[in-house]
């Protein structure tokens, strides 16, 4: 499809990111599309830092042998890749560039209900940030993300509670951000914007927000507890000094389980906004997508311990725990159901948004469908702690989570910059990063069921042809994720400008200027039409006079 | 010819057919599941691909279609679940008269002690077509007994006892890895389980034993004192613990627990935290005083004092030596 552009504005409108100029303007701003923006940068510093990590642990196991890097380093790079991917990346990665910047621009609101915690918030992760580069600059940490004890509190000889405190400082940016996005929905909605009104975007926000709220204070005070005892000899969790090491298990997955639904909800809400509008449809069972987040938000409460089946956990409990993680599988896949069936009578475009979508559905489903395998007791206890084990979150988190993430960079690059990005280039990147991802980690599947245990930097020779497979996939993934961040930086500066509705989409965020004025709307929005009016917008286009994408 | 790259794990257990069938089930359902999805998506994505001129049909959407989508997979995963169940109690439910081999797990070794004696580094030997009952702990950190061949793995707790059990199917040597990270050499802790005909065990049996791990505890026993308080005659100042094993006891503060391994080893460690009704907590701890190995083989004695399994014609409160009565029971089976 061709993007034609009928014509250049000469003069460039007043926007956020021409109000003001210089450093100070963007340190001390509280404007939500400049911290989004800011957001921007540092995941995409850590996200870069954690993939080099991934790369250093795939040429590692191109071999059996451990020859690449020694066992301690090896430990401590899965350790980093694990903490700096989940805590520095994946948490942050939506709500906080996305979210940010588009919460308000969807319910007509001029910022966040509160703009000064919402720069904070930036800063916490900062400052958690600087900790964690200063832990893995001055030696590092070998615990696993998971900080299991009583390996962590009492054998690790590895700066453990220095990454413990970054990530609890980390998480406070985390909390502060859900705070702002539950009281914005709550109280800032525009004249007209009702909660059945809401895009699904904005409900996937509002689940995201209740687990960050009620989750990550439990992880905080875990960590703290995990100082405490490895500094003080405070007897939590150590058998040894009369703790219970099952005890941390409970606590750190009562909010690790709910995280991953942190990295995947805020993408499933940018799936639905993307497949209506390149269907040209309203989104199929609106409601149900809308509350089938809300049920994935409060059900995901309620299925940790399926992490620990074969932890020493009773049967009963492990059979409480299996149930209901299959009834949390129950509105995933209703949400997979309505997405397909929204393009049935549509009018599909390919542009690069849908691509990443398609590639979503394909990795989800296959992500959730093995969640399935585990969740089943007889078979968790030969695969959990495998590659099948690894090969089936990264689906979830990096197949889901990700490719949606690149999805609404495509879907919202020209109202962030104000620019078009090479629709080519992207449609390439789309594919690669969808054939690389699949070669990287479906091997990983085999691997597990044959019994590759995780976190192993050598292994028995038989594991080898796989181990390369992965490795191959790896490297071309990484140019996948190289690519968008070529074409960006490149569009920022030569790609054409953006008009205000690209794509002819619904939504309030379409309805003001590409890039909005620094309040977002010149007049406050009235919403006088339901979410998704593709109908109408079918019928009537968006003016000659205004540029359009296609 | 897939020697070097093998696409399906050996099967050499009794629970690893039951582990793949449902796993092939699974295979099956999700593939069924992935298919449905993609040749909608790829379907619908070519037949309703934009063309000038045509646009999309407005579409609310469909509450007997979604309850139609939501109930099906409940279904189906109710399925899944159930039989799961099913297949995971096997798992947890040793055998009663399953052989028994303690393992102490430590940084970064597998040490493994048959009840008959014999001891073992790295490497465990069954004989095909046996019950094998191994009662586990760890010195350090935690770590996790996992035989792919076998399809079962528990994670080895410091400070208590976990236990997984298998019955081995075919002869052969089969990897034991350690599958919870447990510090530096976490990749380096592998050992392996090898099955032997029962004619060949015997006469790998018969060699390297120091007595049965119940006459070591025996030993450790008398060393220890434990027999001034714990008399057979019940006159001590501890319980009896002739045939205590097994038995479901009522504690001073009027609990009752079932005396098994995990009982009898706190209350070696912590003696005032589970005290039997009608004592008094007077016992000093042993924590730090007996090692892992002479926890196993106490406890191992406290349960040759014992008669709850089959085969062992032994009775409570018996005069006949507890060495004696395991030479016994391992003659049965």
């Amino acid at each position: 499809m061709s993007m034609a552009t009928a014509s250049i504005p000469t003069v460039e409108r007043e926007n956020y990111l021409n109000k003001h100029y210089g450093v100070g303007s963007w340190l001390f701003t509280t404007d939500h599309k400049r911290i989004a923006l800011l957001y921007l940068l540092s995941i995409t510093f850590f996200f870069f830092i954690g993939g080099f990590f991934a790369l250093l642990i795939r040429l590692e196991l191109l071999t059996p042998a451990g020859d690449l890097v020694q066992a301690d380093s090896y430990n401590k790079l899965f350790t980093m890749h694990g903490m700096v991917m989940v805590f520095f990346f994946l948490i942050p990665s939506i709500p906080a560039v996305l979210g940010n910047f588009l919460v308000p621009l969807m319910i007509g609101a001029k910022d966040l209900a509160f703009p000064k915690i919402n720069l904070l918030s930036w800063y916490l992760y900062i400052i958690g940030g600087v900790m964690m580069l200063h832990c893995m600059l001055t030696g590092g940490v070998d615990t696993g993300w998971t900080f299991y004890v009583p390996f962590s509190t009492a054998f690790s000889n590895t700066k453990v509670v220095e990454a413990g405190l970054a990530i609890f400082v980390a998480g406070f940016s985390s909390i502060l951000t859900g705070l702002n996005f539950v009281v914005t929905i709550h109280r800032l909605r525009a004249p007209g914007m009702s909660w059945s009104r809401l895009p699904l975007f904005i409900w996937a926000h509002y689940a995201t927000s209740i687990i960050q709220l009620l989750g990550t204070p439990v992880i905080a005070i875990t960590l703290v507890l995990v100082a405490a005892e490895r500094a003080l000899h405070l007897g939590i969790f150590d058998p040894k000094l009369g703790g219970d090491p099952l005890l941390f298990q409970h606590l750190f997955w009562f909010y690790s389980h709910p995280a991953v639904y942190i990295m995947i909800l805020p993408s499933m809400g940018i799936i639905s906004e993307i497949i209506a509008c390149f269907s040209r449809k309203r989104i199929f069972g609106y409601s149900f997508v809308a509350f089938s987040s809300i049920a994935i938000a409060v059900f995901g409460f309620l299925v940790w311990a399926h992490h620990m089946f074969v932890a020493g956990i009773s049967v009963y409990a492990a059979l409480v725990f299996s149930l209901l993680s299959y009834l949390v599988a129950v509105p995933s896949a209703v949400k997979v159901f309505n997405w397909t069936a929204t393009m049935y009578k549509g009018s599909i475009y390919y542009d690069a948004p849908m691509l990443y979508a398609f590639g979503f559905l394909g990795l989800f489903t296959v992500g959730g469908l093995t969640g399935l395998f585990l969740a089943a007791l007889g078979i968790d206890v030969h695969v959990t702690d495998t590659y099948f084990v690894i090969a089936h979150f990264h689906y979830i988190m990096v197949g889901g989570a990700v490719m949606g993430y690149l999805g609404g960079m495509h879907f919202w690059w020209p109202k962030i910059s104000g620019r078009l990005y090479p629709e080519g280039w992207a449609k390439l990147a789309a594919l690669i990063v969808f054939i690389g991802f699949n070669l990287t980690f479906f091997p990983q599947f085999i691997l597990g069921y044959i019994g590759m245990p995780r976190r192993y930097y050598q292994y028995p020779p038989e594991f080898q042809v796989l181990n390369v497979l992965s490795t191959a996939g790896a490297t071309i993934l990484g140019v996948g994720y190289l690519l968008p961040m070529v074409y960006f930086l490149w569009s920022m500066r030569y790609g054409k400008p953006a008009p205000d509705n690209p794509w002819n989409a619904a939504g309030l965020e379409w309805k003001t200027a590409s890039p909005p004025p620094t309040f977002n709307f010149d007049e406050e929005p009235v919403v006088t039409w339901e979410a998704y009016n593709y109908d109408e917008l079918n019928r009537f286009p968006v003016k000659e006079e205004t540029p359009v994408a296609r | 010819m897939f020697d070097n790259f093998p696409l399906w794990p050996q099967r050499a257990s009794t629970m690893a057919g039951n582990v793949d069938a449902l796993y092939i089930f699974l295979l099956m359902v999700s593939g069924l599941m992935t298919l449905l999805i993609s040749v909608c998506v790829v379907f619908f994505a070519a037949k309703f691909r934009h063309r000038p001129g045509v646009q999309a049909e407005p579409i609310e959407g469909s509450t007997p279609l979604e309850l139609t989508w939501s109930i099906i997979p409940m279904g189906v995963f109710l399925v899944i679940f159930s039989w799961g169940a099913v297949v995971f109690f096997q798992e947890r439910t040793p055998p009663r008269d399953a052989t028994e081999v303690y393992v102490v797990a430590k940084q970064w070794m597998w040490k493994l002690e048959h009840a008959e004696g014999q001891r073992e580094i790295n490497e465990l030997h069954v004989p095909v077509g046996r019950d094998v009952k191994m009662i586990m702990t760890s010195q350090d950190a935690i770590h996790s007994f996992y035989v792919p061949a076998f399809r079962i793995k528990q994670d080895v707790l410091p400070g208590r006892y976990t236990v997984a059990w298998f019955r081995a199917t075919k002869p052969g040597t089969y990897h034991l890895f350690c599958a919870e990270y447990c510090g530096t050499q976490h990749s380096g802790m592998i050992g392996s389980v090898v099955v032997m005909e029962p004619a060949q065990y015997e006469v790998w049996m018969s060699g390297g034993s120091t007595g049965p791990l119940s006459a070591s505890g025996e030993k450790v026993f008398a060393e220890l004192g434990c027999a001034t308080c714990h008399r057979p005659d019940g006159q001590g100042r501890g319980p009896n613990l002739q045939g205590l094993f097994g038995k479901t006891v009522q504690l001073e503060d009027g609990r009752t627990v079932t005396a098994d391994e995990n009982y009898i080893r706190e209350s070696i460690l912590d003696p005032g935290a589970k005290v039997l009704k009608g004592f008094k907590p007077v016992m000093p701890t042993f924590q730090g005083i007996v090692s892992e190995e002479q926890l196993n083989a106490l406890v191992a004695y406290v349960k040759s004092l014992s008669s709850t399994r089959p085969g062992n014609a032994m009775a409570a409160g018996s005069t006949s030596p507890p060495a004696k009565a395991s030479a016994q029971r391992s003659q049965v089976q």
